[in-house]
C-alpha cells in the first residue's frame, strides 16, 4: 500500500496540476505537485528503513498487465535495497528540485504544465525503479524520455528547445530500441521477462548460444550488449551522448532534475539491477568498463573548454556517470549505486546553484560574461564550491568517498580493462578538478565582464531557492561519509542482500579495499594539481587560456567542438535519412511504383485507345478494304489448315 | 436474448437505418438535419447491440460462436451463415464503434448531399461488420468487395480536389486483387465442395493448390493490408478522402488484408504460408523503413499518417506470419490499437482542416498556444502512434516483437529501425505544427477543440489508454483462438511430407 501511493501519488499531482491548472491555478498547482510529492519522499524514508535497513524486501503485485501466452507479466512494485535506495534519491532530490522551482520559474508564464511535467518525470522514474520485470522497466524507460522531452521543449517557442527535445527523444530511442531487443532476446532465451525467474535461471544458461543477426555467440553476451545499449542511450555514454548536452535548453531546475535523480541515473541503476545477468556475461562487462572509461576521459575533456556555465556541468555529468558504468563494469556495483547517490546530491547542488547564479546574471549564461560576483552572492558561492568540492573528490566531502572506491576497485579488479579504466579515470579526475575551479573562478572571481546594468540587478535567490540549496549542500557534504559503510564498506553484504549479485572472483570493491597507498592518494594528488593549475591560469596569470588555446588550436578546436560528433551524426544519419526519404517519396513512389504501374497502365491504355479511335476515320473505303483484308486472311487460313 | 441472431442485426441495422434517411423528404436543411439524427441514432444503436457480442462472447474458447445460418443457395452448399471468434470479434467493436464517432465528425463538415452521404455510411458500416462475421467464403466475398463501392463512392463524391483520379486508383487497385481472389474462392468451392469457412478450415487443402491459392489470395490482401510496394493507393485515397473517409479507410478497411491472412491464408494454406513467409518478411520490412522514410518528408500532414499506417501495417504482416502466439496476438492488437489510433489522427488532422481548409504542414505552426486542449490530444496520440508504454501502440507493436525475434532476428533488427524512424517523423511533424511561434496571420483567430470535437475524441483516447494499461480486456479474447491457429499450424507442418521447391510448385498431376 504504502510502496503504491510512493509511486502512484506524483502521478495524482501531476495530473492534477496538467489537466486542471487552470482551476488551481499556479498556486495550487505548486502547493499540490509539491506537497504530494514531499508526502511520497517521507515515506521513502520509511520504507528504506524497512527494506534496506530491517531487510524486509517484498514486491506488490498490481495487476495483470500483458499475458500472451508465456509472455506475461503484472504492474508491480518490487522492493529491495537497490529500489528503495532509488525511491530515497529519486523523491527527497527531486522535492527539493520541485520547491526550488517555486522561485525560480515565479516568472513563467505556464507554471501548473512545469511542475506537471516534473512530477511526471519522477513518476515514471519511480515505476522505473521499481519494476520487478522487463517490460515494466521499459515502460519507465520511455516515460522518463517523454517526460524529458516535455521538459526540454518546455519553452516551445525557441527553436533550439524544440531541437534539443527531439534529438533527446530520438537519441534515447536508440538506446531504446537496443533495450527492447535485449528484452525479447531475453525472453526468447529464458521464456520469461520477470526479473526473478529470469536471475533464476541465468546460471544454468550462462553458455547458451544463439545466432543475432548472423551472429553466433554467447547468448548471454549478445543480450547484455543488447540491454547495455539502452543503458547508454539514456545515461548519455558516448556515442549515444549527443543528446545531454543539448538538454540544458530546458530550464534549469529540468537539468537538474535529469542530471542527478532521474533520467541519466536509469542506465547506471539498470546494470545493477540486472547484475546477475551481467556477471556471467564477461565479456559484456569488458565492454561496459570500456564505454564508461571512455566516456569519463571524453566528456571531462570536452568540459575545459566549454563557455556555457550549464554546459560545463553537463558534460561534467557525462564524465560521472561515465565513472558509474566502469565501476559496474568491473563488478562494483555497490561503489557505482554509491556514486550514483553522491553524485545526485553535488549535481543537484551544481546545477541548482549554477540556476541561482544565472537567476542572479538577468539569465546570463556564459561565463565569460560573468565574474566578480562572489560578494554579492555568498550563499550561491558557498553551495557551489561545496559542490565543486564534492565534485572533485576533495575528502570530507561526499565525491571523495565514491569516487575513490571507484578508483580502487577499477585498479583491484583483474585484467587490462580494469587498469585502462582506473587511467582514465585518473586523467578525468585531473580534469574534473581542472574545470570545476575553472567554473568557479569564471563565475565568481576576477573582474566583473557582465554590463552595468546587468550588474547592478545581481542579488542573492529568494529563501525558497536557497533552502533547496542548503539542504542539498548538506548532503553534498555528509552523504559520502554516511553511507560509506553500508554502501561498498563492512556492511555492505548484509545492506544490498540479494539485490545485486557479485560472484565471489568478480569482488573489486573487496579487493579494492587492499591497493597499494599510492593509488588511494593519487586521485587526491590529481585533484589538487587540477585545482592548483586553474588558479594559475584563470587567477594568477589570466592571460594564460588564450595562449594555450592558441598553441594547441588543433586540439582546443577538436575539444571545444565536441569532438564533431554533432556533425557526424547530422552528416551520417540525419541528413541521408531526409534525402532518402524524399527520394524513395518522388523516385520510388512516384516515378517507379505509380509510373510503372497504375499511372504507367493507365497512360498506356489511354494511348492505345487514341491509337485504335485514329483508325476510325469514317471513310467508307478504309473499312471495306479492312474486310477485304480479314476475308483474305479467314481463307487464307482455312485454306492452309483445314484443305491442307 | 441467446437466441437472437445477434450478429444479423448488428450487421443489418444500419441497413435498416439507412433505409429510413432515403425515404426522408423537405425542405434541404430539414433533410440533412433528420438525416444526421438518423444516422447517428441508428449507428449508436448498433453500438449497443453490438455490445451485447462483447459481453456474450465466450472467452477462452477457441470455436465459431453465436452462430446464426440461413440457406441461400439450396443445393450447392453455399450457405448464409454468420458467427465470430477471437479474432473476428474485436473488429466487429472496432466497427461500431468508429461508425458513430464518423456521423459526429462530419456534422458540420459534410455540406452537400448529407443524406446521400449518411447512407453511404451506414451501408459501409454493414458492409464491414458482415465482412468480419462471414462465415461462408462466398458470403465474405460479397462484404469483402461491397465495401469497396460506398468508400469509393465517399471519395467520388464528397472528396478534395484531385478525388476522382484517386478514387479510381483506389477502386482499381483493390479490384485487381479481388479478382484473383475470387478465382480461389472458385477453385477452393471445387475442391471442397462446400463455401463453408470451418469446413475449409479443416479440409487440408493439397500441397500443389496451396501456393497459387496463397498467391492468389495475397494479391487480394496485400493490397488491402497494404504492403510495400502496392501502397501507393492509400496516401492519395486518404489526402482526398474526407476526414471520416479516412477514418474508416485507415481504421477498419486496412484491416481486411490483415484479417484476411489470419482467417484464410493462414491456417487454410499453412504449407504456403510457411514457403512464403521470407518474402512476407521482405515486403513487410520494407514497408516498415522505406515508407517510415517517405514519412519523413512529407508535407501533407495526411499523407504523413497515411504512410505511417503503411508502416505500421507492416509490423502487422509481420506479426502474422511468425505464426507464434505471441506475433499473432500482437498483430491482431496491433490493428485494433491501429484502427483507434490513426483514426483518432486523422480526425486530428481534421480539426485543423475544418479550420483553415489546408493540410500542408507549411501553413501551420505554434498552434498551442491557442488550441491548448488539442496539442494535449494530438500529444497523446502521436505517442500512442510512435508506441510509447503505457498507451494502446505499444503493446502489438512489443508482442510482434516479441514473435518475430523468436523467427527471425534480422527482421527484429529492421522492425525496431522503424521505432526510430517512427518517433522522426511523428515528433517532427508534431514539432512543426504545435511548437513555435505563431507567426501566419491567419492562424491569429484559430479556435480550439469545441465540445463536439472532444465528445469525438475522448472516447478514443479513453480506448487508447485501456488498451495501452490493461489490454488483458483484449488479449484474453483472442488468445484462445491465436493458440489453435498456431497449434493446427504446427500441426500441418508436421504431417506435411518433405516439402521441396518442387512439391509445392508441381501443378498436382
Amino acid at each position: 500500500m504504502i510502496e503504491t501511493l510512493i509511486v502512484l501519488l506524483p502521478l495524482l499531482g501531476a495530473a492534477i496540476a496538467g489537466l486542471f491548472g487552470r482551476f488551481v491555478g499556479d498556486r495550487g498547482a505548486q502547493i499540490v505537485t509539491c506537497g504530494l510529492l514531499g508526502v511520497s519522499a517521507l515515506l521513502s524514508i520509511f520504507v528504506f528503513k524497512d527494506i534496506a535497513l530491517d531487510g524486509n524486501t517484498r514486491t506488490t503485485e498490481l495487476f495483470t498487465w500483458i499475458d500472451s501466452g508465456e509472455f506475461e507479466l503484472s504492474w508491480a512494485i518490487k522492493l529491495d535495497t537497490l529500489s528503495a535506495v532509488m525511491l530515497l534519491v529519486v523523491t527527497n532530490i527531486s522535492t527539493l528540485i520541485h520547491v526550488y522551482s517555486i522561485g525560480y520559474m515565479s516568472h513563467d508564464k505556464s507554471i501548473p504544465r512545469f511542475f506537471s511535467y516534473l512530477s511526471l518525470f519522477t513518476f515514471f522514474m519511480l515505476a522505473l525503479v521499481t519494476s520487478d520485470n522487463f517490460v515494466q522497466m521499459y515502460f519507465g524507460w520511455e516515460g522518463v524520455g517523454l517526460a524529458s522531452y516535455l521538459l526540454i521543449g518546455f519553452w516551445y517557442e525557441r527553436p533550439s528547445a524544440c531541437a534539443a527535445a527531439i534529438k533527446a527523444f530520438l537519441v534515447n530511442r536508440v538506446g531504446d530500441a537496443g533495450f527492447a531487443l535485449g528484452i525479447v532476446g531475453t525472453f526468447f532465451l529464458f521464456g520469461a521477462v520477470g526479473f526473478e525467474q529470469v536471475f533464476a535461471a541465468v546460471p544454468a544458461m550462462a553458455d547458451a548460444q544463439f545466432e543475432f543477426i548472423g551472429i553466433q555467440g554467447n547468448a548471454l553476451t549478445i543480450i547484455c550488449l543488447l540491454l547495455f545499449i539502452g543503458a547508454m542511450g539514456k545515461s548519455a555514454q558516448l556515442f549515444l551522448h549527443t543528446w545531454l548536452p543539448d538538454a540544458m535548453e530546458g530550464p534549469t531546475p529540468v537539468s537538474a532534475l535529469i542530471h542527478a535523480a532521474t533520467m541519466v541515473t536509469a542506465g547506471v541503476f539498470m546494470v545493477a539491477r540486472l547484475s546477475p545477468m551481467f556477471e556471467y556475461a564477461p565479456f559484456a562487462l569488458e565492454v561496459v568498463t570500456v564505454v564508461g572509461a571512455s566516456t569519463a576521459f571524453f566528456a571531462a575533456t570536452v568540459g575545459l573548454t566549454q563557455f556555457d556555465i550549464k554546459r560545463v556541468i553537463a558534460y561534467s555529468t557525462c564524465s560521472q556517470l561515465g565513472y558509474m558504468f566502469f565501476a559496474a563494469g568491473v563488478s562494483a556495483y555497490s561503489a557505482s549505486i554509491f556514486h550514483l547517490m553522491t553524485h545526485a546530491f553535488f549535481k543537484a547542488l551544481l546545477f541548482l546553484g549554477a540556476g541561482s547564479v544565472i537567476h542572479a546574471l538577468s539569465d546570463e549564461q556564459d561565463m565569460r560574461k560573468m565574474g566578480g560576483i562572489w560578494r554579492m552572492i555568498p550563499v550561491t558561492y558557498a553551495v557551489m564550491w561545496i559542490g565543486s568540492l564534492a565534485l572533485a573528490g576533495v575528502p570530507p566531502f561526499a565525491g571523495f568517498f565514491s569516487k575513490d572506491m571507484i578508483l580502487e576497485a577499477a585498479y583491484g579488479a583483474r585484467g587490462m580493462v580494469g587498469g585502462y579504466a582506473f587511467w582514465m579515470g585518473i586523467a578525468a579526475a585531473f580534469m574534473t578538478a581542472f574545470y570545476s575551479w575553472r567554473l568557479l573562478f569564471l563565475t565568481f572571481h576576477g573582474n566583473p565582464r557582465a554590463d552595468e546594468k546587468t550588474m547592478s540587478h545581481v542579488h542573492e535567490s529568494p529563501k525558497v531557492m536557497l533552502v533547496p540549496l542548503i539542504l542539498l549542500a548538506t548532503g553534498a557534504v555528509f552523504a559520502g561519509w554516511l553511507g560509506y559503510d553500508l554502501f561498498v564498506g563492512e556492511g555492505r553484504a548484509e545492506f544490498w542482500g540479494e539485490s545485486i549479485l557479485v560472484l565471489a572472483a568478480n569482488d573489486s570493491v573487496e579487493a579494492g579495499h587492499h591497493v597499494p597507498f599510492w593509488v588511494k592518494v593519487l586521485p587526491l594528488v590529481m585533484g589538487a594539481t587540477g585545482i592548483a593549475l586553474a588558479w594559475v591560469m584563470y587567477v594568477l596569470r589570466p592571460d594564460l587560456p588564450a595562449l594555450v588555446a592558441r598553441s594547441f588550436r588543433p586540439i582546443y578546436l577538436f575539444f571545444y567542438n565536441k569532438w564533431y560528433f554533432d556533425e557526424l551524426y547530422d552528416w551520417l544519419f540525419v541528413r541521408p535519412a531526409m534525402y532518402l526519404g524524399r527520394g524513395l517519396w518522388k523516385g520510388g513512389d512516384g516515378a517507379v511504383i505509380d509510373g510503372v504501374g497504375p499511372d504507367g497502365i493507365a497512360a498506356a491504355t489511354r494511348s492505345l485507345a487514341g491509337r485504335i479511335s485514329r483508325v476510325q476515320t469514317g471513310y467508307l473505303y478504309h473499312y471495306a478494304f479492312a474486310m477485304l483484308i480479314g476475308v483474305v486472311a479467314l481463307v487464307s487460313w482455312y485454306l492452309l489448315t483445314r484443305v491442307g | 436474448m441467446e437466441d437472437w441472431p445477434i450478429l444479423s442485426l448488428v450487421t443489418f441495422l444500419p441497413l435498416v437505418g439507412a433505409f429510413f434517411i432515403m425515404w426522408i423528404r423537405g425542405e434541404p436543411d430539414v433533410v440533412a438535419r433528420n438525416a444526421r439524427y438518423m444516422a447517428l441514432w441508428t449507428s449508436l444503436a448498433t453500438f449497443v447491440m453490438s455490445l451485447f457480442i462483447w459481453f456474450n462472447f465466450e472467452r477462452g474458447s477457441a470455436e465459431f460462436q453465436m452462430i446464426d445460418e440461413a440457406v441461400w443457395f439450396p443445393g450447392y452448399d453455399i450457405n448464409y451463415k454468420m458467427g465470430v471468434d477471437g479474432v473476428s470479434m474485436l473488429f466487429v467493436m472496432l466497427s461500431t464503434v468508429l461508425t458513430p464517432l464518423c456521423i459526429v465528425a462530419s456534422w458540420d463538415a459534410i455540406r452537400t448531399r448529407v443524406k446521400e452521404y449518411m447512407i453511404a455510411f451506414l451501408v459501409l458500416e454493414t458492409l464491414m461488420v458482415g465482412m468480419f462475421c462471414a462465415l461462408d467464403f462466398v458470403l465474405f466475398y460479397f462484404f469483402y468487395e461491397g465495401v469497396l463501392i460506398p468508400m469509393f463512392l465517399i471519395i467520388g463524391i464528397w472528396g478534395g480536389e484531385r478525388r476522382v483520379y484517386s478514387a479510381f486508383k483506389f477502386f482499381l487497385f483493390t479490384l485487381a486483387g479481388s479478382v484473383l481472389l475470387f478465382l480461389a474462392l472458385l477453385a477452393m468451392y471445387f475442391e471442397v465442395g462446400t463455401t463453408d469457412i470451418p469446413a475449409m478450415l479443416e479440409y487440408g487443402f493439397p500441397a500443389s493448390m496451396q501456393t497459387w491459392l496463397w498467391l492468389a489470395m495475397f494479391a487480394s490482401f496485400a493490397v488491402k493490408v497494404p504492403m510495400w510496394p502496392v501502397h501507393t493507393w492509400l496516401p492519395d485515397a486518404h489526402v482526398e478522402a474526407p476526414t471520416a473517409g479516412s477514418v474508416i479507410l485507415a481504421g477498419v478497411l486496412l484491416k481486411m488484408g490483415g484479417y484476411g491472412f489470419i482467417r484464410f491464408s493462414l491456417p487454410m494454406l499453412p504449407l504456403a504460408s510457411e514457403f512464403f513467409t521470407p518474402l512476407v518478411f521482405t515486403l513487410s520490412v520494407m514497408a516498415i523503413i522505406y515508407t517510415s522514410l517517405v514519412a519523413l518528408a512529407q508535407e501533407d500532414m495526411k499523407k504523413l499518417i497515411a504512410y505511417s499506417s503503411v508502416a505500421h501495417m507492416g509490423m502487422v504482416t509481420l506479426g502474422t506470419f511468425t505464426v507464434t502466439q505471441q506475433g499473432l496476438e500482437g498483430a491482431i492488437f496491433q490493428m485494433l490499437s491501429h484502427g483507434v489510433v490513426s483514426a483518432a489522427l486523422f480526425l486530428i488532422v481534421g480539426v485543423i482542416y475544418d479550420r483553415l481548409h489546408t493540410r500542408l504542414i507549411a501553413r501551420y505552426d505554434g498552434l498551442v498556444s491557442r488550441m491548448p486542449a488539442y496539442s494535449l490530444f494530438f500529444m497523446i496520440f502521436m505517442l500512442a502512434s510512435v508506441g510509447l508504454p503505457g498507451t494502446s501502440g505499444f503493446v502489438g507493436e512489443f508482442l510482434v516483437l516479441v514473435g518475430i525475434f523468436q523467427v527471425n532476428t534480422w527482421a527484429a533488427l529492421l522492425a525496431t529501425a522503424g521505432m526510430i524512424l517512427g518517433a522522426a517523423y511523428m515528433l517532427y511533424l508534431y514539432r512543426r505544427v504545435i511548437f513555435g511561434v505563431m507567426t501566419k496571420p491567419d492562424l491569429k483567430a484559430i479556435l480550439d477543440l469545441t465540445p463536439r470535437e472532444v465528445v469525438v475524441f475522448a472516447p478514443l483516447l479513453a480506448l487508447v489508454f485501456w488498451m495501452g494499461i490493461y489490454p488483458m480486456s483484449f488479449l484474453d479474447v483472442m488468445s484462445a483462438s491465436v493458440t489453435n491457429i498456431v497449434e493446427s499450424h504446427q500441426a500441418a507442418l508436421l504431417e506435411a511430407p518433405g516439402r521441396t521447391f518442387a512439391s509445392l510448385f508441381s501443378l498436382g498431376q
